[in-house]
Formats: C-alpha cells, structure tokens, sequence
C-alpha cells in the first residue's frame, strides 16, 4: 500500500500550523483543490488507519509546567514484560523502546515537579526490583522537532 | 502559571480536534465562550509557544520512516553547547538533548534520527561524526515499541 499523493500532500499540510479559522478544513480544500467533505473524509480514514495518531496541540510540557525526563534501565530479557507492564501503567511514561545496548529499556517521563518524577522512580524500582536506573534529565533542550519529510515518503507498511 | 481557561483549553486540545465543519465553534461551547475568542486564544497560546506545534501528529512507522535511532555522543563538555547547535541544525535531527554523565554512561549529547533502514542511520550517523569532529559516539536502535502515547496534562 503506498501513500496516495492527495493523502501525502495533506499530511503535509495539516501537520502544523493547521489553521485556526472558523472553517479550517475547507481552507485546507481550498489549498488541495477539494471540498471540505473530502478533506473530513480523508482525515477520518487517515485517523482510522492510524497514519494520523492524533489532531490537536502538541504542548511545550515546561511551559504547561511539567517537567520531564529521559530514564534507561537495564532488564533481564525474562522479566520485559512483567517490567514494561508496570513502567507503563503510569500515564506520565510517554515513550518506552527496548533499544539495543545493556541499557535495554528507555522511558520519557514527564510529571508536573521534579518530587513526582523522584517519587515514580522510586515506585519503579521497588516494583519492579530494578535498582540501576539511569535518570538523564535535560540540561539542554537544543531542537524537538516531530516534523517529516513527507516528500521522502515511499511506502506505506 | 497558567489560568484555569488554559487548562481547561488544553485539556479539550489534547482530546483531539472533533471532525467537523466548525471544530472551534464545537470546542467553544463546552468552554462557554465564543468561537472567536476560542480562536483568539488558542492563537495566543501558539504564539506564546505554549503550543508548540498545532496540527496532525503522524505515526512515522506507517510511512515507512522504520528506523529511528538515538545517536549519543561523548563531546568534551566545554564544546557540548556549539556541538549541540551544530547538530541541531541539521534537517535529518529531530532531537537534540544534553544530558548529564553518569557512572557507566559517559554521553552527555542525545539526537534522534530517523531513517528508512538502519543503514541509512547509520551512514548519517558517520557524516554528523565528521562534521562535529566527535569519533566517540553510539547508535542505540528501537527494537520494540513498548509505548508511545500522548501526555495528557491536567488528566487528575
């Protein structure tokens, strides 16, 4: 299956700055050369899909007030499930990958105070019996973009 | 600090826009406001940067973007904020953090690069090596997604 062009060149155009105007989405027909119907379809069938996982804000978590950070522990391959079961029941855990190092699984986590994020921690570790976490706050925030390249979109898994 | 109005805004936000002809007109009126000030004010909190980004957020797996990796990287601290700069300003990043040293963990510069093979990242992983000047660097790949979500604020 592979991205129809119309379907690329919306995804491109309503992935920021999506207009905030009384009729957004006929603005945005307007742009593509079809009616406001079409462009609701298209988002719905897209959502659908799960190609749009969301339409709306994405907000600064600092300036909401939140704070965040990126933590990694090391987990026995047995005990993934058991531990991701319980790191991501917690609703401030955003991502969590198993990436390809000792440091095998990492978590962002954002809470609204430095004590919330040391208190889940806490948690973590005596749920999960993993001492040994890394907790990687940042120091500098130099580029979050979540932007892509649609142009360089071919196929669609 | 944020006004009870901007909470309760965001917590509409992120529920995701309704597909509708008027969404703000909709969103509106669970506020009690007009659409215009709705309009006004989520423009406000844009151009505050409060929002940082207003539109679709992608699943980049479906659209064959397969392999993201984490590069970190060991920069002598007193080059990690132009290093940072240098890094960030390249289209193929998409993150770009610094982080604390641990004991055992010697990174202290964090990207995301997102590519359609892991070769791919690679590659690119060795040309920002080249361009920063920083042989001693790291790819950590996703194997699993164990969760990706979006942070619901104010949620109580």
């Amino acid at each position: 299956m592979s991205v129809e062009q119309t379907d690329k060149q919306l995804l491109h155009l309503i992935q920021s700055n999506f207009p905030v105007v009384p009729h957004p989405f006929a603005e945005i027909g307007q742009q593509l050369g079809i009616s406001e119907q079409e462009v609701l379809e298209r988002i719905a069938r897209l959502q659908q899909e799960g190609i749009i996982r969301r339409l709306g804000g994405l907000f600064d978590s600092r300036k909401v007030g939140y704070t965040g950070t990126l933590c990694a522990l090391q987990v026995p391959e047995a005990d993934i499930d058991r531990a991701a079961s319980i790191i991501n029941s917690y609703p401030g855990i955003t991502h969590n990958y198993l990436r390809n190092h000792h440091y095998n699984m990492w978590f962002t986590l954002l809470a609204p105070s430095e004590q919330h994020i040391n208190d889940i921690l806490t948690e973590i570790k005596q749920k999960t019996g993993l001492m040994n976490i890394l907790n990687l706050p940042a120091l500098n925030i130099f580029k979050v973009r979540v932007n892509f390249n649609l142009s360089e979109v071919q196929h669609v898994d | 600090m944020l006004t009870e109005l901007e909470k309760q805004i965001i917590r509409e936000l992120q529920q995701g826009l309704p597909l509708v002809a008027r969404p703000y007109l909709a969103l509106s009126k669970k506020l009690g406001l007009s659409e215009d000030e709705l309009i006004a004010k989520i423009n406000e909190m844009i151009s505050s940067g409060l929002i940082r980004r207003f539109g679709a957020a992608l699943r980049h797996q479906k659209l064959g973007y397969t392999a993201n990796a984490m590069v970190v990287w060991d920069v002598p601290d007193e080059l990690a904020a132009d290093t940072g700069q240098l890094l960030a300003g390249m289209a193929e990043v998409t993150h770009c953090y610094q982080r604390p040293r641990q004991s055992g963990w010697p990174y202290n510069l964090f990207t995301v690069i997102h590519g359609q093979t892991r070769e791919q990242c690679e590659d690119l992983a060795s040309v920002m090596a080249e361009k920063i000047g920083v042989p001693n660097y790291m790819l950590l790949f996703s194997i699993i997604e164990l969760k990706k979500s979006s942070m619901q604020y104010f949620a109580d």
